[in-house]
């Protein structure tokens, strides 16, 4: 969302600056070779072998990129694989280095987006959930997360919408985090078993756990958490939930 | 996704400017002429050097490349067939659709929905109108952790090459088979041929895992699947 507003924001100058420029025109990013040369791969990938360099003072369009690689076209029409390390070094029309990195810890911690899957322990059941957050701070996120619990007796789905989550420390390299939430969980009795009935419950939770930044938009994530669960019985039930699982974040 | 939104912004942007855009196309109009009588003014040799400096650019745009502008081609979306061999149930057709997801040019994730049907077990076949399962159909949805294992290239004839890959994945998921939900461990291994920039071709080769016993007995069935996959990078 930032980006489009620095994107609108771009825009609006170059049209105080060339009235006449045409917006539907296809973006091109051209960039000049300032080190002594880079080299063209014939795949995105470290193995696959170099076919061209492009020297100093070249330019040399980008076209897209996948993972840590560059689509290349030369001034002559050739196109290959560059890294995005030996892009770095490269310099903008103005004469600029161009601003190519990685995402990084500092990304990480202002990450706006996270999506993820893990597994674990629910009671006694294997679990698998999903999830995806938005962070509304760098302290504080909501969550959505559906999970589904399978087991010799029977199967769970658990959904909750409102999962908020504080992170004290998010600059952390191993960060812990705290969760309180709340939703509903679905039993069904296995077919093999005598017939009970399905039923719907809405339960509460909380939790704690634990997030690491591994790699680019890559992170791990381990968490517990405690869930009340308030039957149409006489008591509540209580159950307990492992989980481990990794995560990406945009 | 993203570029697609911001697209539309910039369209938006831009309808709503073009009307106040055309003031300083005027304005620029009228300075023209001044400009001129300015530079016959000047009969300074190194102001015209900086004049003529446009003359001597490249052929390029004076815009500036931030990596957030170049497209990403991140995500694959693909649909596949195949065979999947249910245990005790035979062999049927299996078709469904993945999403990868390439963090580093070694590793990806892939999430996949898969649909096929269990066909009769030989109890059924031999028992003559004996049907052990009311709900034939079989669905699961699994994600993994994928490792490009070999990257390398075919060579199809001397000038046609295709970049390829073998990776192994291992993953978790779900499956619902026979009325239950069944947790599913998958691990398996895949080819993949990338036929150009924008699509690529994948054999999969799977072993799906789960503890069942509705034959009555206890067991950890396996159920292999064979499949082709076509992929979009987006």
């Amino acid at each position: 969302m930032r980006k489009c507003f620095i994107s609108l924001f771009l825009l609006v100058s170059s049209l105080s600056v060339s009235p006449l420029s045409n917006a539907d025109e296809p973006e091109e990013h051209f960039v000049k070779v300032a080190d002594p040369y880079i080299e063209m791969h014939t795949g995105a990938g470290r193995g696959y072998p170099i076919f061209y360099v492009a020297a100093r003072g070249e330019w040399v369009q980008l076209l897209y990129r996948k993972t840590d690689w560059f689509r290349v076209k030369t001034e002559d029409g050739k196109e290959g694989w560059v890294s995005a390390a030996q892009l770095s070094m490269t310099l903008n029309p103005s004469g600029q280095r161009v601003d190519i990195r990685d995402p990084n810890e500092k990304d990480f911690v202002v990450r706006d987006w996270e999506y993820g899957a893990s597994i674990g322990d629910f009671e006694g059941l294997s679990v698998i959930s999903f999830y995806g957050g938005y962070h509304f701070t760098e302290n504080i996120s909501n969550e959505i997360i559906i999970s589904q619990a399978s087991g010799t007796v029977s199967s769970k789905t658990v959904l909750s919408l409102l999962n908020i989550i504080h992170e004290p420390f998010p600059e952390w390299k191993v960060s812990p985090f705290f969760t309180l939430g709340t939703g509903w969980i679905r039993t069904e009795p296995k077919s093999t078993l005598a017939v009970t009935r399905d039923r719907t419950d809405q339960y509460a939770n909380y939790g704690l756990g634990v997030r690491m930044h591994i790699t680019k938009r890559f992170l791990l994530r381990v968490e517990y958490k405690n869930y009340v669960i308030f039957t149409s019985r006489d008591d509540n039930e209580e159950i307990a939930e492992w989980k481990a699982g990794f995560g990406f974040f945009f | 996704m993203e570029s697609r939104f911001r697209v539309f912004l910039l369209i938006t942007a831009f309808a709503l400017l073009a009307s106040p855009a055309l003031v300083p196309m005027a304005a620029a109009a009228d300075e023209k002429p001044a400009e001129k009588t300015e530079q016959k003014a000047g009969d300074n040799p190194v102001n015209e050097v900086i004049q003529q400096d446009p003359v001597i650019q490249p052929e390029v745009k004076r815009r500036e490349v931030k990596q957030a502008d170049v497209e990403t081609e991140n995500f694959e979306i693909g649909v596949f067939a195949g065979l999947l061999s249910i245990e005790d149930f035979g062999t049927n057709p299996v078709y469904g659709v993945s999403l990868d997801y390439h963090v580093t040019e070694d590793l990806f994730i892939q999430g996949r929905l898969g649909y096929s049907e269990a066909g009769t077990t030989s109890f059924e076949r031999l028992g003559g109108g004996v049907t052990l399962l009311g709900d034939r159909e079989y669905i699961y949805y699994d994600v993994a952790l994928g490792y490009n294992l070999l990257p390398g290239e075919a060579f199809i004839t001397r000038n046609t090459t295709y970049n390829t890959s073998l990776y192994l994945i291992a993953g978790a998921g779900n499956t619902e088979f026979a009325g239950d939900n069944f947790f599913t461990i998958v691990w398996g291994a895949g080819y993949a041929v990338t036929a150009s920039d924008w699509f690529a071709l994948h054999m999969d080769f799977r072993d799906h895992m789960f503890d069942i016993d509705i034959t009555g007995e206890d067991k950890t069935s396996h159920n292999l699947e064979a499949s082709l996959n076509i992929t979009f990078y987006f």
